[in-house]
This record gives structure tokens, C-alpha cells and sequence, in this order.
């Protein structure tokens, strides 16, 4: 396998390790909040490495250079590929903007500890494509967010019993195939086991309520850094795609299309913010699902599009609204707040990032969007337009939140709301990869298209826990799926 | 420099120069340096200088060369080689779309000079022009599109720009909650839109207007659809032409539309946006003359809406709800030739009705004005007669006309009772249910959210 030039994806880890040990021991909060900035940004700058020294590759997968994990546990469990390459800035991107956009007011109530940590765990866990490390990895990350939950005297129980139940049934569905050993065709029994597991974890309906709850009872931040990744997502293109037949995969597309149009109608009738961003993202993270289990090259393209779209748009639209709370307290969407006159570069950017995440023309979502549509359509005639539907009622819901917290009256402050330097920042950032990615998708669509095939050729062979791969004899001909089959946006 | 590349040229200046306009204002609004009012005023005067002339010259040529159709090919937005997907950045001059967009840029022009006396000094006068931009740049790519889903493209920037010009003066909950419906009807029918579009790529394989609607020039040509198929997405382009055009049964929108200022209701409900719907109609008409029965039924929804609005227009207590159904009595007439087949007699309807309507929407503010300089001038009151029909029908059928007129036909509340309450009673037992599940898991309140005031008791607390 080829490798990276430098060791860039162990740095990504081991940087957000070492500093989480480093902010441990610091009692002061503006000072732990510099170091994790630091820390998180030079986890950006590896990150980003990762994936243009990858680039630079033209292959599909390679190892760190001064590999010392691979001999050790084996070659998957430290390697970045086409689907991970751009995951793992985008994902630095976040942990990096969260502290960045904290103001001194919420410095104390910040976890920065729990912040790099969940870092780390993300990191590895993106790097990893062996299916015990993933379930590990996965079982790890909700141990920062349940002590959060603790420490602010939250139930924990509605969070903790959904996510072992997901780590339990992930666990038992991959070890009962490796049990099962390579196989064409894997017993329904597994499948379905880790295809539920993989439900739970992305908050596909009715199993949905931990997110909810998160949002609720966490502190925003925390909540958002635990879902905008969408490892949910991550763990159904690892562990499930390879192994589970058509059916399987087209239940969970299914059930998605009726979360996502739950999601959106849900986000309708919220009356406060949090819950109102939460149905919102539920209701995009499951349209990625229902892209990323049709098994065709469009809708698979189209639902890795989405999620990179909506992991940037969304993420922006919550630090939007986190930014709010900071300055008002948690806020009602029962009446208006009249903030655009106090804030008005916050407006803007709220609007930019919603309209970003339906795919509004001249953004980043506006082609994945396209390409979404297009397969779901393709797979399913009538059921797929629910996708158009879905997407039309977010619409709704972001002009609804818009105009609830921006407009309506006036707001009279006697200091200035206005965002602030590292905000703005945050914003332009943001904005000129949501603008820049919407006027010049091509690199972004193709990158994905490869990914998408490149899954789809892990599909050809049976993937068993071992790792051992046994060639052909696979639930779809890729001869089939990537031949000259006309489709169209 | 070769005749093509000239008019290749002469082409992309007619289509860049709002998109200059919406760069400029847009990226200096994010970088928190707005251009003063004359600076925003002059730039939106030569970009709609400039595209207007290159508009001009461009029809001179194709008279000059007696050429009815010239593609502008500006390469693929995204494509992927190996599934024949591609998003084909295309735009067409033809005996459509040459009209519309010097139309678009004349009244566009227009309306953009009076804003610069009718909004001086107003707070919003950039949140103005940057929609105002919007909505040029959306309305060029719409009249120019050579494939639907760059009609669609700039379909949407018109929608969104419509949305929140009608919510312009926000410091008010009326306008915004107006704005909301707007927006509400636009998203709908923009979906309709969308699905009629990727239907059409899944039966024809193509999104090229040449190929969808035969290869002659408009309004020659065939639709590559059967019957059956060009109904099914005939009455999808259908729904989405009566959501961007106000037609019935989605008029309830077009008087809420007022609310914004007269220079947005003038472009949008007198002059542009309301023909949208038409436009599109004229575009595919290839595929309404696939099926008898598609056009029957454009027919019909032209005349039920121009019959509505004819009978609303009469009871309207303000000049410009009184001319927004006036200008849909048109647009239903419109729709209602389109129907017919009559295409060149509803482009010419389309560019007269604009024109006088925008002059109309204009002269509103000062309407007032304009009674008293006649009255002066005639030396007594104005009288209105009653016509021949409200002496033909009885009291009680006046009446009950009168309050179906003044109700609006209704067409609202049957949508707030029959749609959207349904639809939100259904979501908050829903809501209910998992609040339940959730307080059940938690062993008490799980919550917080519950206890938040609709008006929070702020605490500012700002720290650097």
C-alpha cells in the first residue's frame, strides 16, 4: 500500500492525546481555551496534510510513513482512503472552530478537556477502517458527552442506555460475522444486528430521541462536535455496506427517507432553538443515509456530497445559533427577537448556512443535492420524491428560524451584540468554503465519485471481521452498477 | 475574432453583469464594508447599462443575420463522464428569451432608479440592493436557460430574493410572517419543479431544452415525451408555474406579497416575477401540445384565475392589492392563451401587461396625489357608477360575492384549516409522545427547553 510522506494521520491523533493531557492540569479557563485552540488548529494542520499529501497519491488508500500501528494490529486500523481523506479536515475543522467561537462568558461551562478528547477519538476513529477498532472507537466517544451530562447533574440515562445498546448491538452483529468467517452472504441475524446498531447511532426514527435529549441537557457545543461529524454515517459505510445485501441496505434508505421527512416536519413545530437545530440536522443526516444505502453510483456520489455540504453548512448554522445563546440565554422560537439589526453578520451568515444545507443554488450543497435526488429517484420513482419533499419543508423550517430570531421587532441592546474577531473568522471561513464549493463542485464531486466507487468495489468482496478479504461472489455486479447505464442529474 | 466568438461574447456580457453586481455587493456586505448608497446606485446602473446594451445588440445581430437561435456553451458546472451525468452550464437566445430579457433589464433598470429616491436613507437600503441583485441575476439565468436545470437555478435565486423582499420592513411581525407564506408556496412549487425536472431527465435521458423540446427553434419543435408521460410532467411544470404566478389555488399569497415596498412589488408582482409562471408555461410548450388533455387543463386554471382575480380586484381596500389581482386577471388571460396555443400573442401580452403594470405599481404612493390633481383639474369629485352586472344581481348574491371577494376566495383559511393545522396537530402529538418516552428514560423532567420565555429576561453578557 502507498504511503504519505510524512507520519500525518498518527500526528492527527496523537496532537489532540497529548493535548487534552496538556489542558487537563490547567485551572485557569481562558488559558485552557488558547492551548485548545492551539492544539485543535494543529490538528487542522495535520489533518489537512493528510489529505493533500493523500491527493498527491492518485491512489485510493495509503499508510502513514513510519507506520508503527500496521505491523502491530494490521493494515486497516491506521490508513486514510477516498472516503476519509476529506472527513478528517472537515472534522478538525469543527473541533478547531467550536473553541475559537466561545466567548469568555462560556469558557467556564466548556469541557476543552472532553473537547480534545472527543477529538482524538474522532480523528482515529475516521482513520480506521477495521470494524472492531471503529465499535471500540464509537463506544469511546460517548464516555466525554455522559461526563458532561454528570457534571451538569443531567439524566444520563436516556443517552447512555441508546448508545450501549448501539455499541452492544454493533459488537454482537460483527462478531457473529466473524464467527460466521468469509462468506458470500452473511446470516440475516448479523446484518440486522449491526444494521440497528448503525440506526441508533445516527438517530434514524424511532430511535431517535438521545439526540434530542443531547441537545437538550448537554452544553451546545458538546452536542454539536457529537453529532456534525455523523459517525453514524462513518460506522454504516464501514461495517455495513460491505456486508449487507440490497434489502438491507434499501430498509435503512428507507426508514431514512421517513426520518428525514419526520426530522423536517418535527423541526416545524419546535419552539426552541436546540430542538429546532437538532430535528433540522436529524432531518439532513438521514437524507445522507438514504444516499449512502441505495447502491448506485449517483445516489452513493450524491449522499457523500451531502454529507460533506451538510457537515459544513450545519455545523456554521450551530455555531450561528450557539453564538445566539451565548449572548441572549437559551432562546424561544414562540416569538420574534428582532437580533438582525444588533447582529446583522450573524443573520447573514444563519441564512447562508441554512440555504447551504438545502442546496440552494451557488452553494456546496446545491450539486449533492442534485445528485441525491437524482439516485433516489432513479431507485425508487415515487418513494424517492420524498427527498424533494423533505428538502422543501427544511427550506421552511431555516426561513422560519430566520425570520423568528432575526426580525419581527426590534432589539434594543445597550452594548453591542455584533460578533466578534474570532466569530468572524469562523464566518468567513465557513462562508468560502460553502461559496467556493458551490460555484466549483467539480473536484469535490469527482473526489467523491471515487469514493463512491471505491465502496462500491469493497462491496464485491465479503468483508469478515478478520479482515481477511476473499475475492468475487458479492450481492451486486459492479459491472453492472458502473456501466454505461445512462442517469442524469 | 470570429462571428461565434462574438457572439459568444456579446452573450456572456448580457449574463455577467448581475453577477458583478450580486459579487460586489455581497462580498462587500460580508466583510462588513457596505457600499454607500450613490456607489451601489451607479454600480447597479452600468451593470443593467451594460447587459441591456449587449441585450440590444444581440437581437440587432440575430435580425442582422437572420438567426433564430444562438447557444451560448459556457462548459459543465460538475460532470461525471462515466454515468453521463453532467450539469451543462447553457444559456439560449431565441425568439423567447430575447424579449424577456430585455424586458427583465428595462424594468429592471427602471426600478432600480426610482428605489434610489423612493429608499434614500432607508436603514435596509443594502439588504434592498443585495436582493435587488439577487433577483436581476436570478431573472437573466431564468429568460436565458438552455437547459431546466439552469432555469431551475435561477428559478430559485428569483424565489428567495421575492421571500425576502416581501419581509423587507422586519422590524414588524406582519411582513415577515407574509414573507414566510411567500416563501411557504414558493418551496412547494419549487419542488414540483424539481421532481418534473428529473422526471424529464429520466424518460428523455436529457435536460437540454434543444433536445427536450424538439430541435427547431422556439416555439417550433417536438417534445421528446409521449402523452402519457407529458402529462405527468406537464402538471408538475403546472404546479410549479401556479406557485411562482400566484394561480389559483395558490393565490392566497399575492396580496401578503404587498407588504414589502413598492419598488419589489412593482418588479415582482407587476412586472417580472408573476410571469414567471407563464414564461415557464411557454417554454415547455412543446409538451403541453403532447396532450389535449394537459392543455385543457391550462386552459382552465388561466381562466378560473382570471375570473377569481377580476372578482377579488373589485372589493381590495388598498391601491396595491387592487393592482396585484389586476396583474393576475392578465397573467390568468395569459396562461389561459398559452393553453390555446397562442404563444406569440401571450409574449406580447406578457412584455405590454409588464410595462403597464410597473407604471401603475409605480405611480401607487402617490396615487392620492394623482385624485386630487384630476379633481382639481375637473372641478368636482370623481364618481363611480355601479356596473351592469351589480344591477343585474340580486342583494343576497351580491353579498355572498362580496364576501367571497373580500375572503379572497377563502383559499387561505381552507389552506390554514385543512393543511396546516392537520399538519401541525399531527407533529406536536408526536412531540408529545416522545416527550413522554424521553421523561421515562430520564426517571423525571427531561426538558429544559420547556421552561424557556418566549421573551428571555436578557442578560447580556458580552465579554471580549
Amino acid at each position: 500500500m502507498p504511503e504519505l510522506h510524512l507520519p500525518w494521520l498518527e500526528l492527527s491523533i496523537i496532537t489532540p492525546v497529548l493535548g487534552a493531557l496538556m489542558v487537563w492540569s490547567v485551572r485557569d479557563p481562558e488559558q485552557a481555551r488558547r492551548r485548545t485552540i492551539v492544539v485543535a488548529g494543529l490538528t487542522l494542520f495535520f489533518a489537512f496534510s493528510t489529505w493533500q499529501d493523500f491527493h498527491t497519491l492518485h491512489t485510493f488508500e495509503a499508510h502513514d510513513h513510519w507506520d508503527i500501528i500496521t505491523p502491530l494490529l494490521g493494515q486497516d486500523v491506521l490508513v486514510v482512503d477516498e472516503l476519509s481523506a476529506p472527513l478528517l479536515p472537515l472534522t478538525a475543522l469543527l473541533f478547531f472552530l467550536i473553541p475559537l467561537a466561545t466567548l469568555r462568558t462560556k469558557v467556564r461551562r466548556f469541557p476543552f478537556v472532553g473537547n480534545l478528547a472527543s477529538l482524538a477519538l474522532m480523528m482515529a476513529m475516521l482513520s480506521c477502517r477495521e470494524g472492531w477498532g471503529i465499535i471500540g472507537l464509537l463506544a469511546a466517544q460517548m464516555i466525554p458527552p455522559a461526563i458532561e451530562l454528570q457534571h451538569r447533574g443531567r439524566s444520563t440515562r436516556p443517552f447512555v442506555l441508546h448508545m450501549a445498546l448501539c455499541v452492544g448491538l454493533l459488537a454482537a452483529g460483527w462478531g457473529m460475522l466473524d464467527a460466521e468467517g468469509p462468506r458470500s452472504e452473511h446470516s440475516m441475524i448479523a446484518i440486522s444486528m449491526l444494521a440497528a446498531g448503525v440506526l441508533l447511532r445516527s438517530g434514524i426514527c424511532p430511535v431517535h430521541c438521545w439526540m434530542t435529549d443531547l441537545f437538550e441537557n448537554a452544553s451546545f457545543g458538546t452536542a454539536l462536535l457529537f453529532v456534525t461529524p455523523m459517525a453514524g454515517a462513518y460506522a454504516a459505510v464501514r461495517l455495513v455496506l460491505p456486508v449487507a445485501p440490497d434489502w438491507a441496505l434499501r430498509t435503512i434508505a428507507l426508514l431514512s427517507l421517513f426520518t428525514a421527512v419526520y426530522a423536517a416536519g418535527m423541526a416545524l413545530v419546535q419552539h426552541e432553538v436546540r430542538r429546532f437545530f437538532c430535528y433540522l440536522f436529524l432531518s439532513h443526516s438521514s437524507l445522507v443515509l438514504v444516499g449512502l444505502e441505495m447502491v448506485t453510483p449517483i445516489g452513493l456520489t450524491g449522499g457523500l456530497c451531502v454529507w460533506l455540504s451538510v457537515g459544513m453548512s450545519l455545523a456554521g448554522f450551530g455555531l450561528t445559533l450557539r453564538a445566539l445563546e451565548a449572548r441572549t440565554g437559551r432562546l424561544s422560537l414562540r416569538d420574534f427577537h428582532g437580533l438582525y439589526e444588533q447582529m446583522p453578520i450573524l443573520a447573514g451568515f444563519f441564512l447562508l448556512t441554512g440555504l447551504a444545507s438545502i442546496g440552494f443554488p451557488g452553494t456546496v450543497g446545491f450539486v449533492g443535492t442534485e445528485l441525491l435526488v437524482d439516485g433516489a429517484v432513479g431507485v425508487y420513482p415515487v418513494v424517492g420524491m420524498l427527498v424533494v419533499f423533505a428538502a422543501a419543508l427544511n427550506g421552511i423550517a431555516v426561513l422560519f428560524a430566520y425570520f423568528r430570531l432575526f426580525t419581527g421587532r426590534i432589539h434594543t441592546s445597550s452594548i453591542s451584540l455584533g460578533a466578534r474577531p474570532a466569530e468572524r473568522l469562523s464566518i468567513l471561513a465557513l462562508t468560502a468554503l460553502i461559496i467556493g464549493g458551490g460555484l466549483i463542485p467539480q473536484p469535490g464531486v469527482q473526489s467523491r465519485y471515487h469514493a463512491a466507487t471505491e465502496l462500491l468495489e469493497a462491496r464485491r468482496r465479503p468483508v469478515v471481521a478478520s479482515g481477511k478479504l476473499e475475492e468475487q461472489s458479492s450481492a451486486l455486479d459492479l459491472d453492472q452498477i458502473l456501466g454505461d447505464v445512462p442517469v442524469h442529474p | 475574432m470570429s462571428l461565434d466568438h462574438f457572439m459568444t461574447l456579446l452573450g456572456i456580457l448580457v449574463i455577467l453583469p448581475p453577477a458583478i453586481l450580486l459579487a460586489t455587493l455581497g462580498l462587500s456586505t460580508l466583510v462588513n464594508r457596505p457600499l454607500g448608497e450613490t456607489w451601489t446606485s451607479r454600480l447597479s446602473q452600468v451593470c443593467v447599462s451594460t447587459g441591456l446594451a449587449a441585450a440590444v445588440v444581440m437581437l440587432v445581430m440575430m435580425l442582422t443575420l437572420n438567426t433564430r437561435f444562438v447557444p451560448i456553451e459556457l462548459g459543465n458546472l460538475v460532470t461525471i463522464p462515466q454515468q453521463h451525468f453532467h450539469f451543462h452550464l447553457k444559456f439560449v437566445f431565441d425568439r423567447l428569451s430575447v424579449p424577456f430579457v430585455i424586458l427583465s433589464y428595462v424594468l429592471g433598470g427602471t426600478v432600480g432608479a426610482f428605489t434610489t429616491r423612493y429608499l434614500h436613507r432607508e436603514r435596509g437600503y443594502n439588504r434592498f440592493s443585495l436582493c435587488y441583485a439577487f433577483f436581476m441575476l436570478g431573472m437573466i439565468v431564468t429568460s436565458l436557460a438552455g437547459t431546466i436545470e439552469v432555469l431551475f437555478l435561477g428559478w430559485e435565486l428569483v424565489g428567495l430574493s421575492s421571500a425576502l423582499l416581501v419581509a423587507y420592513f422586519h422590524e414588524r411581525p406582519s411582513p415577515v410572517i407574509n414573507g414566510l407564506r411567500v416563501w411557504t408556496v414558493y418551496r412547494l412549487a419549487d419542488a414540483a419543479f424539481l421532481i418534473a425536472a428529473v422526471a424529464m431527465h429520466h424518460l428523455t435521458g436529457e435536460g437540454d431544452f434543444s433536445v427536450l423540446m424538439g430541435s427547431g427553434p422556439w416555439p417550433a419543435g417536438k417534445a421528446a415525451l409521449t402523452g402519457g408521460q407529458a402529462i405527468f410532467v406537464g402538471a408538475l411544470l403546472l404546479i410549479a408555474a401556479a406557485g411562482k404566478s400566484a394561480m389559483i389555488p395558490f393565490s392566497g399569497w399575492l396580496p401578503r406579497a404587498m407588504e414589502g415596498p413598492t419598488p419589489s412589488s412593482a418588479i415582482f408582482y407587476g412586472a417580472l416575477s408573476v410571469h414567471l409562471g407563464a414564461f415557464l408555461l411557454l417554454r415547455v410548450s412543446p409538451i403541453l401540445e403532447q396532450s389535449v388533455l394537459l392543455s385543457v387543463l391550462v386552459v382552465l386554471m388561466g381562466l378560473t384565475t382570471a375570473l377569481y382575480a377580476a372578482i377579488t380586484a373589485r372589493v381590495q381596500s388598498d391601491i396595491k392589492s387592487s393592482l396585484a389581482y389586476a396583474s393576475l386577471t392578465q397573467v390568468g388571460i395569459i396562461v389561459a392563451e398559452i393553453g390555446f396555443g397562442l404563444r406569440y400573442i401571450a409574449l406580447i401580452h406578457i412584455i405590454g401587461h409588464a410595462c403597464l403594470r410597473t407604471l401603475q405599481l409605480l405611480r401607487a404612493p402617490t396615487l392620492l396625489r394623482d385624485y386630487q390633481t384630476m379633481e382639481n383639474a375637473i372641478g368636482g369629485r370623481l364618481h363611480s357608477h355601479p356596473s351592469s352586472w351589480q344591477q343585474r344581481l340580486s342583494p343576497t348574491t351580491r353579498v355572498w360575492w362580496y364576501r367571497f371577494a373580500f375572503e379572497r376566495g377563502y383559499f387561505d383559511s381552507f389552506l390554514n384549516e385543512y393543511i396546516v393545522a392537520p399538519f401541525q396537530a399531527i407533529f406536536e402529538w408526536c412531540d408529545g409522545m416522545e416527550r413522554r418516552w424521553t421523561d421515562f428514560l430520564a426517571g423525571g423532567q427531561s426538558r429544559e427547553s420547556d421552561v424557556v420565555e418566549a421573551q428571555p429576561h436578557v442578560v447580556e453578557q458580552m465579554e471580549m
